[in-house]
């Protein structure tokens, strides 16, 4: 009998934040990165349907959407904030602009959005009777502002449309710039962060919906989002199984390894393929809609995101 | 693309004559008051081949200060940069959001969360460097088993080493182009 190899490695290394296992972000950057997403979801959908003069077939998406954006965004940020271990330096993000760094870019488009989601959703705002009937609109300012993003309010949206795109890309960039985790270094990563944020955003708004000819065009759409999602996570998964040892290694992760289970049941059946099912039976009429697929829809987001950034950190290069 | 240091030191490690003692770990702690449950160097031992021709290797491993370093690349506000009279990698303790981009890019795991806050690792003894003086892990090395020197100078201890030996770099498919040597 031949006998194995043995190679066994051990270290004296001792920093408790990354020996024995890799811990360098805990659930701070996946609930970051997930609402990030979803608000670039919310940005673009709500985009679309101003420039598409969509706004009366569907009110939660034009009403309801933007004004979801930056308190989640803020929220976002928040987690992203509890995660730095400098707090009193956040600030040092807003001194440089760093062009090879995909963090220095995101922090910069993270402040755009704050200004023209912000105002997108201050103009839904004053279009609601909560508003009209509040002391507000007294405050000349206020209405000057309110005035000013009804008048561009087309402008807006291209302008949130190409934000909320770049916003979506950037989430999923920020991992894939990192050469060093082999699970993260695809450049399908960010197209992946991309399509699974718009999901989102559109799970979410048909979750809000009450129209039912609005709930029926975003099941549509978010059918296509979550093919087109589902065969991105395939080619993923294929182009690092095909990335060397250091790629094999790390795509074992998801296939054999400890994050299978999380990955394939929660993520890829119940958080894509259950509601896909769901919503292609709905359309045929044989299942009445419900808040089902689109809350399993951002289940399988949040999970992605957390087995992103934990696996992502297991995988390293060799030798 | 990394601008040209007027100077570029590197590091090498004997690994036959490593004998994994961890003095230089603890001197790096000493002379840079590496706070507790951290340190800036550790030792690395591996074993390999088939019973009964296992051959050990035994290493101090630390910041590989690379030429292309990732975590200069990815640090968002530049804390991470180059230092250009000694051509290591550096970490600017004011500039410092501790993101911890820089680790997760680093493909070393050389860096850790300092107490304070900001991200820490090895800085080559640059203090030291500055002042025409060696490392302290260099100093402190029993069997000499550490040499630190300039690259760029074919007369440096470190050049003719490296000229002499058979060398080995860790994990070059990061493609980070390290500063740092194994001698076998």
């Amino acid at each position: 009998m031949q006998q194995l190899e043995v190679v066994e490695f051990t270290t004296t290394r001792a920093n408790h934040l990354v020996d024995p296992g890799l811990q360098i972000w805990g659930w701070e950057v996946p609930v970051y990165l997930f609402l990030g997403g979803l608000v670039a979801g919310l940005l673009i959908l709500h985009s679309l349907v101003v420039l598409l003069r969509k706004e009366q077939d569907m009110p939660a998406s034009y009403g309801i959407v933007p004004m979801l954006a930056v308190p989640l965004l803020g929220l976002g940020l928040g987690a992203l904030f509890l995660d730095l271990e400098y707090k009193l330096h956040v600030l040092q993000f807003y001194t440089a602009f760093r062009l090879g760094s995909p963090m220095s870019w995101g922090s910069w488009v993270l402040l755009l959005v704050f200004f023209t989601g912000g105002l997108s959703g201050f103009s839904a705002l004053t279009r609601t009777s909560w508003y009209r009937g509040s002391v507000l609109p007294k405050a000349r300012r206020l209405q000057r502002l309110a005035d000013f993003a009804g008048r561009r309010r087309r402008g807006l949206a291209k302008l949130n449309l190409a934000l909320g795109m770049v916003l979506g890309i950037y989430t999923g960039v920020l991992l894939s710039s990192f050469a060093a985790r082999p699970f993260w270094n695809s450049a399908l990563l960010g197209p992946l962060c991309l399509v699974s944020g718009a999901s989102a955003g559109i799970a979410l708004a048909a979750l809000l919906s009450r129209a039912p000819e609005e709930r029926h065009l975003l099941v549509r759409l978010d059918l296509v989002l979550l093919l087109v999602e589902a065969v991105i996570v395939v080619l993923w998964l294929l182009g690092m199984s095909n990335a060397g040892d250091a790629g094999r290694d790390a795509v074992a992760l998801v296939l054999g390894g400890s994050y299978t289970a999380v990955f394939w049941l929660l993520f890829f059946t119940v958080g894509l393929i259950v509601p896909f099912f769901l919503e292609i039976m709905s359309l045929r009429r044989r299942w009445s809609e419900t808040l089902v697929a689109p809350a399993l829809v951002l289940l399988g987001g949040v999970v992605l995101r957390f087995v992103l950034v934990d696996a992502g950190q297991l995988s390293a290069v060799g030798g | 693309m990394a601008p040209r240091p007027e100077r570029s030191f590197g590091m090498a490690v004997d690994t036959v004559a490593c004998v994994g003692c961890s003095a230089c770990v603890i001197a790096c702690k000493s002379e840079n008051q590496v706070p507790d449950g951290h340190s800036r160097r550790w030792v690395n031992q591996e074993v390999r081949g088939r019973f009964p021709e296992l051959k050990m290797r035994v290493w101090s491993d630390c910041c590989q200060h690379c030429e292309a370093a990732p975590c200069v690349t990815n640090c968002p506000t530049g804390a991470s940069h180059y230092d250009l009279a000694t051509g290591t990698v550096q970490v600017s303790e004011a500039d410092c959001t501790g993101c911890k981009a820089c680790m997760a890019s680093c493909p070393y795991d050389a860096r850790f969360v300092h107490p304070t806050g900001f991200i820490d690792k090895c800085t080559l003894c640059q203090h030291r460097l500055m002042q025409g003086r060696t490392t302290a892990c260099v100093e402190i090395c029993p069997t000499s088993a550490i040499t630190v020197g300039e690259l760029d100078d074919p007369g440096s201890d470190l050049s003719r080493l490296l000229r002499s030996r058979k060398t080995r770099q860790q994990k070059t498919a990061a493609g980070t182009r390290p500063r740092f040597f194994l001698l076998e």
